[in-house]
């Protein structure tokens, strides 16, 4: 070329001083890849529960069958709800316990963490089950539909999260969690934390608010 | 796992033979070609391949459900179809067009494109991409399925309560639908946080987010959109599928339901979904244009951020399809004031389009030409969009067809036009040959007629007073002209796709004895031209550094000191050369995305005829997903690193030890 060209870098010199991009490891947030996919996901979580919450807001004055007031146990419930929350405080313990390389305790305090979720699953059968003996069906008006649908869901999913929790100890019985994935761990808190927070949400809204 | 602890960690350099069986179910799939490469594979750009196959499919279902509907308006007092399959047609073709072919389409440009539009060598989440495949493929042929056992979905694609409920539907047509949608949303949230976290965490170095090409970024907002969409679609469609199969009270009028909780609900939903067919568009023509204009994008920036603004808008816009359901004045008017302004962003886009265009060396190729084709045809529906933003205009055209001419300018006009301009554009990338440039004209042509024919009658009769939704007519009311017209352009309209799909192979059949398209046949801008074509696996070797936007453009042009462009660079400088992709670390393809995503359609047919079967479905979904938890996504006998051939000959085997830990680092993402 007879003119000057302002300098723009070529091919070779662009790209061979670049570094090796290790994409799957180093990313460009400096957030894993699977930390993020997690945040992502809880994010859609919250319109999917925004979708049923408002539905209750909507339903909550039922047309016949009894009525919250008449219904809710709040000592109980307030009992369970403290158990959920409790949860949350094993589950930064096992985190905090691989991340520190004490795999047994980690399992322990997994495991306190599956215990005190399948309690709060206990105790939420428990309530079902009164409720429906004093006469608030499925089906029987749309607050007990309402009612019903919001705290399954979240029921359904603190049960996945037990599954998650108890798989994550088998793994580490069979000593295939070892402590630099301790991220795994972690995410798996990351889904069990979010989903006491919406039970928080849940609480004030159905139980606590007339 | 484990696996990697009781074996070697690497082997010999040219061994590479796996052995072992994951789960002790399947052994790791190994194909590259075949049919079984391509239900095993996890590479995105068969995955985005797949998608644009699949939704040509579904386009030609609800294609013949529109010839179909068109068919049965062509004379007063039509009898090819009755009441009752006239609206499972209508619904059914809804539905197929938005969630089977334009959702789809879209999710095949963002899943080819955007790793090679950011310099990556796949997306974030591979084996998701593939369960998002297989699992948006699957819900529409459970949806589709619906035909065979017992008739369609018959309350529109918006399905209104308390017209969807057991009463007024008694047929299993909406039970399908809810189904498979969730099951399509399923898919379609997956896939988007995959394409969220590839974009957000996978770029090229240098390659910042306001370097990214417009594509990748309108499809980067849509992405969002879907996040937050679609999980309010799938809560409605929770809250409706309970009360169907349930006897749950949602939508029960007599028990003192809203049938406007599901109008607020869908339209949530709703009108994201409009900006989230129509952006991955939007971002294909802003790539396309500077091409043909050669010209950079006027106002990078403006077009980004308006882009970012109508996501955000979006959400606030939902109830101007209720203005006639009685909401009350105070929201009328604010969601009338917020239709208004997003057509501002929606403006600027224009705006910027046709300012790169002004003054450019115009070449009028069929790309081209599509792109012109959404930017005018985009333009009037978005102006008919405007009009129902003033809540008394609305009034006197909800429920005419005056919408139904309003949203196909959007969808057809805008989305579909962009989407052919997409093809047009990238064929050659994809596939290694070019579709034929006259008959694409033609196509063009035709399209655009037909289109025209088919949807500009419409607003007449809208506006005369024709309902949308409704089977038939009588003679003298002033529809019989208009709906000719219609019906005559839908049927050219059905022959310009015909067209396109047989330029696909006729021009494979010429593309053989013509030489092979080179990386560049368009001398285009971005960096996905400088790979060869059709794109290897491994996309780029090695990742190159970007500079500024329009990296590759800047690779072949420079400027003089008086500010003349000059081309330096040859193709073959500018392009990377064909290698054989040797040392660079793939991720393994897998069976299990297809087995977790073959058990979701069995749950929905077990939920729907026998909880029995909806236990086997139960089974093989949890069972595939803990076969894809303890298979690890990286084969840990290929070789690993993300080093070029010269790299992996000088270290030899000692990365590889550190590689594959890094590998079961990794595993993790088995749990999301």
């Amino acid at each position: 070329m007879a003119e000057t060209l302002t300098s723009r870098p070529t091919l070779e010199s662009a790209d061979a001083h670049a570094p090796h991009a290790h994409i799957e490891h180093d990313t460009n947030t400096g957030i894993s890849n699977t930390k993020l996919g997690m945040w992502l996901f809880l994010a859609s979580e919250c319109l999917l529960f925004g979708g049923l919450i408002t539905t209750y807001l909507l339903y909550k004055n039922p047309l016949e069958g009894p009525t919250p007031h008449e219904i809710y146990d709040i000592p109980f419930t307030s009992t369970s709800s403290f158990v959920l929350l409790m949860s949350s405080l094993t589950m930064v313990l096992a985190v905090s316990a691989i991340e520190r390389a004490e795999h047994q305790r980690m399992r322990v305090w997994l495991t306190a963490t599956a215990l005190l979720g399948g309690t709060f699953i206990a105790g939420q059968i428990y309530e079902f089950t009164v409720f429906v003996r004093e006469g608030l069906g499925f089906t029987t008006s749309r607050f007990s539909s309402a009612f019903y649908t919001l705290t399954g869901f979240h029921g359904v999913h603190v049960t996945v999260g037990i599954i998650m929790l108890v798989s994550l100890i088998v793994l580490s019985l069979r000593g295939k969690l070892p402590e630099h994935r301790s991220e795994t761990v972690e995410i798996v808190g990351l889904y069990w934390h979010f989903v006491d927070v919406v039970w928080v949400v849940i609480f004030a809204i159905v139980y606590l608010i007339p | 796992m484990a696996l990697t602890e009781e074996r070697p960690l690497a082997l010999e350099a040219g061994d590479t033979t796996p052995d072992y069986s994951p789960a002790g179910v399947f052994t790791r799939p190994t194909a590259s070609t075949g049919w079984r490469s391509w239900i095993t594979t996890v590479d995105h750009k068969k995955i985005g391949i797949m998608y644009g196959a699949a939704a040509i499919f579904f386009l030609a279902i609800g294609g013949f459900e529109a010839l179909l509907i068109r068919a049965q308006l062509w004379a007063p007092r039509g009898s090819l179809l009755s009441a009752d399959l006239y609206n499972q047609v209508y619904t059914m073709h809804g539905t197929t067009m938005v969630f089977l072919v334009v959702m789809p389409i879209g999710a095949a440009f963002a899943n080819y494109l955007i790793p090679l539009q950011i310099g990556a060598r796949d997306v974030a989440f591979p084996r998701i991409n593939a369960f998002s495949f297989w699992c948006f493929l699957g819900g529409g042929i459970f949806l589709n399925s619906s035909w065979l056992l017992g008739g369609g979905a018959d309350g529109g694609w918006f399905m209104y309560a308390p017209n969807s409920g057991v009463i007024f539907s008694p047929t299993h047509g909406i039970d399908f639908w809810n189904f498979g949608l969730i099951i399509t949303g399923i898919a379609s949230l997956t896939g988007a946080v995959n394409l969220i976290v590839t974009v957000l965490n996978m770029r090229a170095p240098g390659m910042t987010l306001m370097r990214m090409p417009i594509f990748t970024w309108m499809a980067l907002v849509s992405m969002f959109l879907l996040l937050f969409a679609i999980p309010v679609l799938t809560s409605a469609q929770v809250l409706l599928m309970l009360d169907r199969l349930f006897d749950a009270n949602f939508f029960n009028v007599a028990k003192g339901a809203s049938p406007l909780l599901w109008e607020h609900l869908f339209w949530i939903f709703g009108h994201p979904e409009v900006y989230l067919m129509i952006l991955p568009a939007f971002g294909l023509v802003s790539d396309i244009l500077p091409v043909f204009s050669r010209k950079p994008i006027f106002g990078y920036p403006f077009i980004v951020f308006s882009g970012i603004a109508i996501g955000f808008m979006g959400w606030g816009v939902w109830a101007h399809h209720m203005f006639v359901s009685g909401i009350g004045p105070i929201s009328v008017t604010a969601f009338s004031l917020a239709t208004m302004f997003i057509a501002v962003p929606t403006g600027v886009k224009i705006l910027n389009w046709l300012a790169t265009m002004w003054g450019g060396k115009l070449r009028f190729t069929a790309p081209m030409l599509f792109s012109i084709g959404l930017i005018t045809m985009f333009t009037i529906g978005g102006l008919s969009g405007v009009m129902h933003s003033v809540a008394p205009m609305d009034t006197q055209q909800t429920d005419t067809y005056f919408i139904v001419a309003h949203f196909h300018y959007v969808l057809f006009g805008g989305a579909f036009f962009g989407f052919v301009a997409g093809m047009y554009f990238y064929w050659p990338k994809a596939f290694g040959y070019m579709l034929n440039e006259s008959l694409g004209k033609t196509n063009f042509w035709l399209m655009l007629l037909g289109f025209n024919l088919t949807f500009a009658p419409m607003h007449v009769l809208g506006l005369q007073g024709m309902s949308r939704r409704i089977y038939t007519y009588d003679a003298g009311y002033g529809f019989e002209l208009w709906n000719k017209v219609a019906t005559i352009g839908a049927f050219l309209l059905a022959a310009s796709v015909a067209l396109f799909v047989f330029n696909i192979f006729y021009s494979r059949s010429k593309a053989r004895s013509l030489p092979p398209v080179g990386p560049d046949p368009w001398d285009a801008r971005t960096i996905e031209w400088m790979v060869p074509s059709p794109t290897p696996a491994y996309n780029f070797d090695p990742i190159p550094t970007i500079t500024r936007v329009d990296d590759f453009w800047y690779r072949k042009y420079g400027e003089t000191a008086d500010h003349k462009l000059v081309r330096f660079a040859s193709d073959e400088e500018a392009c990377q050369p064909l290698t054989d992709g040797k040392g660079v670390h793939l991720p393994s393809p897998s069976y299990w995305p297809i087995v977790v995503a073959f058990g979701l359609p069995i749950v929905a047919y077990g939920m729907i005829f026998s909880l029995w079967l909806a236990l086997v479905g139960g089974i093989i979904v949890v069972g595939g997903i803990y076969g894809w938890a303890m298979e690890p996504p990286d084969d840990p006998d290929l070789a690993h690193d993300d080093h070029g051939p010269a790299d992996h000959a000088s270290d030899g085997g000692a990365s590889a030890l550190p590689a594959a830990a890094e590998s079961e680092a990794k595993e993790v993402e088995t749990v999301g």
